[in-house]
């Protein structure tokens, strides 16, 4: 099956054959790391190493180590925590979404971001932790048997409904990452010797790539993307009651669930846009991911840019159609309060900068896309603190109202998500296939037309 | 306390290295022979376990603490039952500062002070200093025996040597501040009989003046007793009476009965007008209906003029005084003149002219007599500033042998380096005080005191009423109250209480009651029979206008005043003092250079900045405060601070005793000439709240005045409607929820605004019931502290606050008025009966009770904080870190004797918890179980909330909304179509707290505070409904 389209620029260049794909995606796995990845590995180690210093520290110590106070009781964690959750979301909208509507361009980038969403959930997760007084009794949260009667936790609270939506994201996303994989980790498993042989044979469950085994293959994929999709919507709009369900002005806002997902998927998008860049350069797969990719990833991007800023804005014109006065004084707060530069910086890293996506110089443009995922990571960061802080530290009582400061827990613990996360991308870099071998080489060309011909359609 | 190093080491034998405990470190159970030498027998495996679980058993009814020696009763004590309390009359004496208590103690040890209901001066009110006391008690820098030199000596030798050397000293002195006790004044009489010796008295908040003045204008040299509550006119002018002149307990308690209010058909429409100016704004000033603010060089002009206008007003007389412009004083005299003697004019400036002027300004208005009762003077202020600094000066000239100091003179006086250089001429010196303190450092010999809570001893504050005071603990340390070591010196007897008793049964008592009536009830009062209460003025006012005229004022003048919390610095070294807010700056563990902004901007200083004062040669350096309603061109700056040797917690702030001047023999709070420069700047000061207006949120606080009140008595009730497809409707029409079914109870509570002072003895009632941790000034600093209730203080802005749509509009709002009108409301869990937190917490840790109780399960809370964000009123607290045994926090939680005074009916909380206000349920369920085994149902008043049971004014009202007889139902029953209102109500939270509006007597012309919805089409509206909720 050959997916060649009149308009579209080839998905794969390079005239690569069967053989050169499988060799191009192995050889990083196969061969001793390069000088470059142990350079980042390092690096990313030594962040996680200080990161847990402050992770033990706050944990030892208790949460004062933060900047948190008796009004703000919550800033930092639960804004990298929604982050992280914000950015898992690409992984799952590329595997799912995009293979349910058949784009054929995701299986360039599929797996690397699958497994950026399996690790920015697994950040996201240690903020939950984090962030409690008593992490030592989290388990409480969980519907568990008890010995205490009839004690069971409260299904009124949107932090169990968090609970039960990011464990179920989780075991669905890690289990389509590692079910996507099982053909690539056969490949290697059958180019593999003693040790790793064991080992990558183990984990391909005994793939044998009969016929029979593809059609379960695909299936379950497609099984799995169906359970996906909705999770898509639901993790975020969830994570969206954790403050549309509260009452305080600035949270309580019935826009937040599409107004969050939106946000989710324009922050993912921008975080695969950045490890893809990484890796298509330290891996010189190019010709796997192609400017072609890079230029849909900021259509996307512009796209969903766009919508938040529509929502920002909704959020305004409706604080001050409602004539509830802590509502309008809310939105007034953050833009003009103490916390404007926060607001500032949101709107202009995320409303403004997409908008330079508008020119197909610029989204093909490799220098502008990085730096541009990277505003609009530090502008959906900016936008989670302004929902937070901005709203919280000038709520109700004017007696009440404080501001927030960070100490260095906050940034250390922050940094510990980043060591944490790159550790683990780098691991998986070097040690799992980061293209979908089976899937890229079902939109090549086949070996029969191996010459370079012009652009035609075949069905 | 004193095995306290045993428990580092098994053995003697261990200190030493002894060759056989090392020998046998490595075995766990270090008992040799157990059995024939060898090792384990298997015969013994059984013993050995059974022992192991016997330790562990005992172990672990203590967790983490080491197992101590539990002595059962070989005869139990008759009143101690373990697990009940028992309450002790007594009485908190810290020098002027007088209040009957009733004293709360478990298993023996002093827990908590309580107002005591017997008392005719207080009725059952405390202050917040009384309320901290009991901490004071704990405190573990404390002398623990009497000391020579650096030493510590034991009593029989001290004793001994004082006696010795007493004998042979021509003069002795004794030095003091007012000394309440009449039994007390007994002793120092023998004992200066005996030795020819002289007992000197001075007040840190002299009140000289005043008796001199009264000696002038009226012929006796008292402080009278004053009638607040018979007054309809009150002026104060620079006299903080609800909050430290005098009396403040009684006082608050005199004005709030001026200041009730009841919504009921024949119910009281009418109250009180209370005119202040002042420098500094105070809670006085805060509470009065008006208020100017006064420059300190103003107040005997301002004076003369009230005299002149209310003279011609009465076709009096008028005097010489230079014209002066104050707001509002022609109103002031006008009214003072309405009253018709039913007004009172009260300054507590230590000032003999402007005293003069008082008491001629009163014996005009005829208040004499009538508000002002010479029958029942006040036994304080009797320091007599002359005669403390001719004992200055004599005490330089060598005059005296001995010294003997029952008071702090080397911090608290200004002339504190001349005592220090003339106490180096005295032969022996002796310091009567429970520490090392700044005086004791100096003198030979320190005959450490012990605390009043360990002590005999009585107290009159105003002439007939007695009170006395009986230990309820033994002696903690080797300490001696400083009446008995006086009567050992006597040589009379060592024994206290025998003379108490016997001073008692024939002096005081006269067969009137009982001693151990007395002693039970805690006060004997005795109006005196004797004497008018009438006196007439006699004094020349001409002269004394031409005094005040003379005052010249160049620049700024600093204020130096006594705040509610630390007072003049004797309980400084009080965690709970330090960190109580002041109620109208909040700030904590510190004092400020208050200073307007008109004069902030004028100096080009800005909060934040730290500045140097220069005044008299000497130099402070404070960080500014810039304090709406400060008079322009002056500085208040707090007393009782800066002290270098009260403790770890009381080291704090500065000094400004040594800015106190001497003006015409009596000391002077307050001189012209300051000079300020700015050193530093980028300073936080620990404040509890940094904001300082309401931004116009009426469903907050709400207010009016008395004229429209009487008019409708919802005036100033915010009544939001919430839009649905019925139309606009009441937010308690509409819910989501189905409530909650109360069967028994549903506790609740009434806070009168209108009375509530802000004087913060709640606070520390709370921090004392509840073992709320103190946190330190950094934390506070970061927003932290952990207090259940709290004073939200606003001020009003000169803003229009129906301005909410522009960017300017709301800035303006968050500027408070230069002269801004002040609301105190006292916030705390407003209990809410579809209360945000408890849909939000994953866990049910804050559930809601059958009773209307919103509680808190601490074992259940895993720290999430989502219930602290989502509780409008943010009055839930989160640990943040572990405040006890902590060495960051090393306050009374951090040490075993401060541990001592937590309450054994709360928990403390651990390290990551939210906590809030219970509603004192443990005072709820011990006052139901007292009512079950009775089989009779808990009667209103029976079960108090801390805060309520000694509010001096009873503006906190705590009951059963369901008993229709409680108080609180029936103020509800007739205020809740009047003053009533839920703050926020139209989030439908439905609080069991319910506020009654603050109703100000001011002209609709005059107040500042903006009443956008009071329009009648509102309240009209709200007749038609029923109101569905308040239940």
């Amino acid at each position: 099956m050959e997916v060649v389209s009149p308009i579209r620029e080839k998905l794969i260049t390079g005239n690569k054959s069967y053989h050169d794909v499988t060799v191009d995606i192995c050889r990083h796995v196969e061969d001793e790391p390069t000088k470059e990845w142990k350079i980042a590995f390092g690096v990313s180690l030594l962040v996680l190493a200080y990161g847990s210093f402050w992770l033990g520290k706050t944990w030892w110590e208790g949460l004062g180590v933060w900047g948190l106070n008796k009004t703000v009781n919550w800033a930092w964690d639960i804004t990298n925590f929604v982050w992280w959750v914000g950015i898992g979301h690409a992984g799952t909208l590329i595997s799912a979404v995009l293979l349910l509507f058949r784009q054929k361009w995701r299986t360039s980038i599929n797996r690397a971001a699958e497994a950026m969403t399996i690790f920015a959930v697994l950040c996201a997760a240690s903020f939950i932790l984090m962030h409690m007084g008593r992490p030592w009794l989290a388990y409480w949260a969980l519907p568990l048997p008890n010995t205490f009667g009839s004690l069971w936790v409260n299904f009124n609270s949107p932090l169990i409904w968090d609970v039960f939506a990011i464990s179920t994201y989780f075991s669905v996303s890690l289990l389509f990452w590692f079910i996507g994989m099982v053909p690539d980790l056969a490949t290697i498993r059958d180019r593999a010797t003693g040790v790793r042989k064991t080992i990558y044979g183990a984990l391909s469950l005994g793939w044998t790539g009969g016929a029979r085994s593809w059609e379960r293959y695909e299936d379950l994929s497609l099984i799995l993307a169906g359970l996906a999709t909705p999770l898509v919507l639901s993790v975020h709009t969830i994570v969206s009651f954790d403050f549309a369900t509260s009452v305080i002005p600035g949270w309580h806002t019935t826009i937040f669930p599409p107004y969050f997902v939106a946000g989710a998927i324009f922050s993912g998008f921008a975080m695969v846009q950045n490890l893809m860049l990484f890796t298509r350069v330290v891996y010189k797969l190019e010709d796997y991911i192609t400017l072609e990719h890079i230029g849909l990833m900021n259509k996307i991007i512009l796209v969903t840019g766009s919508v938040v800023g529509v929502a920002y804005i909704t959020e305004f014109f409706i604080a001050a159609y409602s004539g509830v006065q802590y509502e309008r004084y809310a939105f007034f707060n953050r833009a003009t309060g103490p916390l404007w530069w926060s607001y500032a910086a949101m709107m202009s890293c995320n409303v403004l900068s997409p908008q330079i996506f508008w020119f197909k110089k610029m989204r093909e443009n490799i220098v502008v896309s990085f730096v541009i995922a990277v505003i609009v990571n530090i502008g959906m960061w900016f936008e989670r603190f302004v929902i937070i802080v901005t709203s919280l530290h000038r709520d109700y009582l004017p007696s009440s109202w404080t501001y927030f400061t960070p100490r260095m827990g906050d940034i250390g613990d922050y940094l510990f998500s980043f060591g944490f996360f790159f550790t683990l991308f780098f691991l998986f870099t070097k040690f799992l296939p980061v293209i979908n071998m089976a899937e890229v080489k079902a939109v090549m060309r086949s070996s029969s037309e191996m010459k370079e011909e012009p652009k035609k359609v075949t069905v | 306390m004193e095995n306290t190093k045993k428990r580092y080491w098994k053995g003697i034998e261990e200190l030493k290295n002894d060759i056989n405990v090392v020998k046998n470190a490595d075995r766990e159970f270090n008992i040799d022979n157990m059995e024939g030498g060898e090792p384990t027998h298997r015969r013994d495996f059984l013993k050995v376990l059974g022992f192991g679980m016997a330790a562990v058993t005992l172990a672990s009814c203590d967790v983490g603490a080491p197992v101590r020696k539990t002595i059962p009763y070989l005869n139990k004590p008759l009143d101690v039952e373990p697990g009940i309390a028992n309450y002790y009359s007594s009485t908190f004496v810290d020098g002027s500062d007088v209040c009957s208590v009733l004293v709360k103690t478990r298993e023996g040890r002093p827990v908590k002070i309580e107002g005591n209901k017997l008392s005719g001066i207080t009725g059952g009110g405390t202050s917040a200093r009384a309320q901290a006391s009991v901490l004071s008690l704990y405190d573990n820098e404390k002398l623990k025996t009497p000391v020579k030199g650096e030493k510590a000596i034991d009593w029989k030798s001290l004793d001994k040597e004082i006696k010795a050397a007493l004998s042979s000293s021509k003069n002795v002195a004794i030095v003091s501040n007012t000394i309440t006790s009449p039994t007390a004044k007994a002793v120092i009489a023998d004992f200066t009989a005996k030795y020819a010796g002289k007992h000197i008295t001075y007040d840190a908040n002299s009140m000289s003046a005043i008796r001199e003045a009264n000696e002038t204008s009226f012929g006796s040299a008292v402080i009278p007793g004053y009638r607040f509550d018979k007054a309809e006119v009150i002026v104060g002018i620079n006299c903080d009476f609800l909050g430290t002149w005098i009396s403040p307990v009684e006082f608050s308690k005199q004005w709030a009965t001026t200041r009730r209010l009841s919504s009921a058909k024949d119910g009281r429409r009418s109250m009180s007008r209370h005119y202040q100016f002042e420098t500094g704004m105070t809670i006085t000033g805060a509470a009065a209906d008006y208020r100017s603010s006064v420059k300190p060089s103003q107040e005997g002009l301002l004076l003369a003029n009230l005299y002149n206008m209310v003279a011609k007003k009465m076709g009096g007389t008028t005097i010489s005084a230079a014209k002066i412009e104050i707001a509002y004083l022609d109103k002031c005299a006008t009214d003072l003149v309405a009253a018709n003697g039913k007004a009172i004019v009260v300054s507590a400036t230590n000032n003999v002219a402007i005293q003069n002027l008082v008491n001629a300004i009163n014996g005009l208005l005829g208040s004499v007599g009538s508000t002002i009762d010479f029958t029942t003077p006040y036994m304080i202020g009797e320091g007599n500033d002359t005669e403390m600094n001719r004992f200055v000066t004599d005490l330089n000239g060598g005059i005296y042998d001995a010294v003997i100091f029952m008071s702090n003179p080397i911090y608290d006086h200004p002339e504190s380096s001349k005592i220090a250089q003339g106490l180096k001429k005295t032969k022996v010196s002796i310091s009567l005080s429970d520490r090392i303190n700044e005086t004791a450092a100096l003198c030979q010999y320190t005959a450490a005191t012990s605390h009043y809570l360990e002590n005999w001893g009585d107290a009159e504050l105003k002439k007939g009423y007695y009170s006395l005071i009986q230990p309820t603990i033994t002696h903690i340390y080797d300490t001696r109250q400083a009446e008995a070591s006086l009567l050992t010196w006597t040589g009379v007897s060592d024994d206290y209480q025998a003379y108490l008793k016997k001073n008692w049964n024939s002096n005081i008592l006269n067969g009137g009651k009982s001693w151990v009536q007395s002693l039970h009830d805690g006060v004997y009062e005795a109006a005196p029979s004797e004497g008018s209460s009438s006196a007439v003025f006699t004094g020349n006012v001409s002269s004394a206008a031409a005094a005040v005229g003379a005052v010249k004022s160049d620049g700024i003048e600093l204020h130096v005043f006594e705040n509610v919390t630390i007072g003049t610095g004797s309980q400084a070294n009080n965690p709970w003092l330090q960190e109580t807010p002041d109620p109208i700056s909040k700030v904590t563990w510190e004092n400020t250079a208050a200073i307007s902004q008109i004069t902030a901007n004028k100096l080009e200083i800005a909060q934040g900045d730290i500045i140097k004062i220069t005044l008299q040669g000497a130099e402070i350096e404070l960080p500014v405060m810039v304090q709406p309603g400060q008079a322009h061109d002056t500085i208040s700056v707090a007393l009782g601070y800066g002290r270098t040797a009260a403790g770890k917690a009381g080291n704090v702030g500065v000094n400004v005793f040594p800015m106190v001047s001497t003006v015409n023999g009596n000391l002077s709070y307050w001189k012209t000439g300051a000079k300020v420069t700015k050193t530093n700047s980028g300073y936080t000061l620990a404040q509890t709240q940094t904001h300082e207006t309401v931004m116009g949120r009426q469903a907050v606080v709400q207010e009016s005045i008395l004229s429209e009140y009487v008019k409708n008595v919802q005036a100033g009730r915010f009544m939001p409607k919430i839009a649905t497809s019925e139309g606009p409707t009441r937010p308690y029409s509409i819910s989501l929820w189905n409530g909650h079914d109360k069967k028994n109870h549903s506790w609740g509570m009434v806070i009168d605004l209108n009375t509530c002072t802000g004087c913060s003895n709640c606070l520390v009632s709370c921090q004392s019931e509840n073992n709320v941790a103190v946190v330190g000034k950094k934390e506070v600093a970061r927003a932290r502290e952990m207090h259940w209730i709290r004073l939200d203080r606003y001020y009003s802005s000169d803003a229009d606050i129906t301005d909410t749509w522009s960017v300017g509009g709301l800035s303006a709002m968050e500027q408070a008025s230069d002269s801004p009108e002040v609301v105190i409301q006292p916030m705390m869990c407003q209990h809410c009966s579809n209360a945000p937190c408890e849909t939000v917490c994953p866990v049910l840790a804050t559930t809601h009770s059958s009773e209307g109780l919103n509680q808190m399960t601490y074992n259940r809370c895993i720290g999430t904080r989502y219930c602290a964000n989502n509780c409008p009123y943010k009055v839930r607290r989160f640990n943040w870190w572990k405040y006890f045994e902590n060495d960051e926090f090393d306050f009374n939680m951090n040490n075993e004797l401060g541990r001592m005074v937590l309450n054994p009916d709360v928990t403390v909380r651990s390290r990551g918890v939210i906590e809030k206000c219970s509603m004192c349920v443990q005072r709820i369920q011990l006052g139901k179980l007292e009512a079950k085994k009775e089989r009779r149902r808990p009667v209103d008043g029976e079960i108090e909330t801390a805060c309520s049971q000694s509010c001096p004014t009873g503006a906190i009202t705590f009951g059963d909304m369901l008993d229709p007889e409680s108080r609180v139902s029936q103020m509800l029953e007739v205020e809740r179509e009047g003053r009533a209102f839920h703050v926020l109500e139209e989030i439908n939270v439905q609080p069991q707290l319910n506020y009654l509006t603050k109703i100000r007597n001011k002209d609709k012309a005059d107040a500042k505070w903006q009443f956008v919805h009071t329009d009648e089409g509102n309240a009209g509206a709200h007749k038609d409904e029923e109101p569905k909720a308040h239940s």
